[in-house]
């Protein structure tokens, strides 16, 4: 698995729900049969992959959001990467 | 979390985050490892429409958010897919544990319609006359090949699901095939867990050692091949307990996450739990926070101030729970034992015999009771 490239456009892969979950004060990641709770940041990138904006999209809005955070783009990356090898996510 | 499992004290278990929904025992199948109670036919008649969609309503309040509707086979219910779309207006991810039977291409298009995430249909075995052999159904497998296909047009994420046993588990790499030809997501390759039925079947279904080992090559050799190639396809291979020398974290805790619901309207901690000489509630009479939080049933056997020697003082109480209740009442006839697969527990030599057992030649073993009202009432009627 490689890092992804900056023009790849992400998304959920099929079957795959993310949604705010009150009684777990969470994002939850939903698929066949499994729930996965994400913490903050995943959160955060998670509900920025929309099939629409590209990975350097998703970075520039991040560091929008959060220009204190160092190395923000690699932590950005390596979520999308591992995502990827969960086969969360899918490439337009 | 609560420090004692006392039934009198209520306990802050965490929410119940699975519902599972066994909508109807009713099904068109007869396979011998059901984990449906033996004496299904003898239960009370089903919760209707609004009493379900009222279940769904008060467990997605207190977090459920994966949903299981299942049986029986659910497809024989009328109202599945009202009862699927209000699954999806209350954010639940639904999920319709089928056999395929009753399906047809224009209730996929309703279904995904209503707004179910995801299908998972069961086999019985890569070939007709295996599967025939299970179901005790001639039709059963081109239809289910037929709806496997439908439901992947559907763009439904699919999970193929297989009960492995003796007579099936040495065609284990056709099973896999077959699963990644239909473009299965996920393949369950479920070794029989001894329940229900399969527990009264159990020297005419569990396979041997050598069967298991060589399966597990098999298995493996795939997973190998499918990561080799990108493919997303998941193969989850459920070894039986019953060749374990420790127990599983049976539901990961009793009322710890799962909550069912019985075609009556009973609540369980699983499926299986109805057999336990518990007294378990019903949602006719009780919400379902009463339920979950403050029942006795419910509590009967949270924290760990149940559990008797060897579990009391074992340092790995925490991670496995002593195992699963249903198994230690059915091989000890006492739930609080330890599960007899530990081998720290004085009846593992169950375990052991059963092991013994396993390789015994067909013509030497019971011929299997198929799952069927005649059995369920003459099983009842003992």
């Amino acid at each position: 698995m490689s890092a992804p490239h900056q023009d790849a456009v992400p998304l959920l892969r099929r079957g795959f729900r993310l949604q705010w979950e009150p009684a777990q004060q969470a994002h939850v990641l939903l698929y066949p049969e499994g729930m996965v709770k994400l913490n903050d940041s995943a959160a955060q990138i998670l509900t920025l992959v929309d099939g629409e904006r590209s990975v350097a999209d998703i970075v520039a809005t991040l560091h929008q959001r959060f220009p204190e955070v160092p190395d923000l783009e690699a932590d950005v990356l390596d979520f999308l990467e591992a995502a990827h090898g969960n086969h969360w996510l899918s490439n337009r | 979390m609560a420090i004692t499992g006392s039934a009198t004290v209520e306990t802050r278990p965490g929410p119940p985050l699975w519902l599972l929904a066994e909508l109807t025992y009713r099904c068109p199948l007869q396979c011998p490892y059901c984990s449906n109670p033996v004496d299904f036919a003898d239960q009370d008649k089903e919760l209707n429409t609004e009493q379900w969609l009222d279940v769904f309503a008060q467990a997605r309040t207190m977090g459920a958010a994966q949903l299981g509707l299942s049986g029986g086979e659910p497809l024989t219910r009328p109202d599945l897919v009202e009862l699927v779309c209000g699954a999806r207006e209350l954010g639940y991810y639904s999920n319709l544990i089928t056999s395929g039977m009753g399906l047809n291409r224009d209730k996929v298009a309703a279904l995904a319609d209503a707004g179910l995430d995801h299908i998972q249909i069961s086999f019985q075995d890569a070939e007709e006359a295996g599967n025939q052999l299970m179901a005790g159904s001639r039709k059963a497998f081109q239809h289910k090949l037929e709806m496997a296909r439908a439901v992947k047009e559907h763009g439904f994420p699919m999970v193929l699901n297989v009960v492995i046993h003796r007579h099936n588990i040495d065609r284990i790499g056709d099973i896999i095939q077959l699963c990644l030809d239909l473009e299965a997501d996920y393949v369950e390759l479920a070794t029989c867990q001894y329940y229900g039925w399969a527990h009264l079947n159990r020297q005419g279904l569990m396979p041997s050692r050598v069967q298991l080992q060589r399966a597990e090559q098999v298995v493996a050799d795939y997973r190998r091949r499918l990561e080799d190639t990108a493919n997303p396809c998941q193969l989850i291979f459920v070894v039986p307990d019953y060749y374990e020398e420790r127990p599983k974290p049976c539901m990961n805790g009793w009322g710890s996450m799962f909550l069912t619901i019985t075609p009556d309207g009973t609540a369980l901690p699983c499926h299986s739990a109805r057999q336990l000489p518990i007294d378990f509630p019903n949602v006719r009479e009780h919400t379902i926070e009463t339920i979950w939080r403050r029942s006795p049933g419910f509590n009967h056997f949270r924290g760990d101030a149940w559990m008797p020697e060897p579990c009391r003082s074992c340092d790995e109480k925490h991670e496995d729970f002593g195992g699963c209740r249903c198994q230690a009442y059915m091989l000890t006839g006492d739930a609080t034992n330890a599960d007899p697969v530990c081998a720290k527990s004085p009846h593992h030599h169950v375990i052991l015999a059963a092991r013994g057992q396993a390789g015994t030649p067909l013509d030497q073993v019971p011929p299997l009771t198929y799952r069927n009202e005649r059995n369920a009432r003459l099983i009842y009627r003992g």
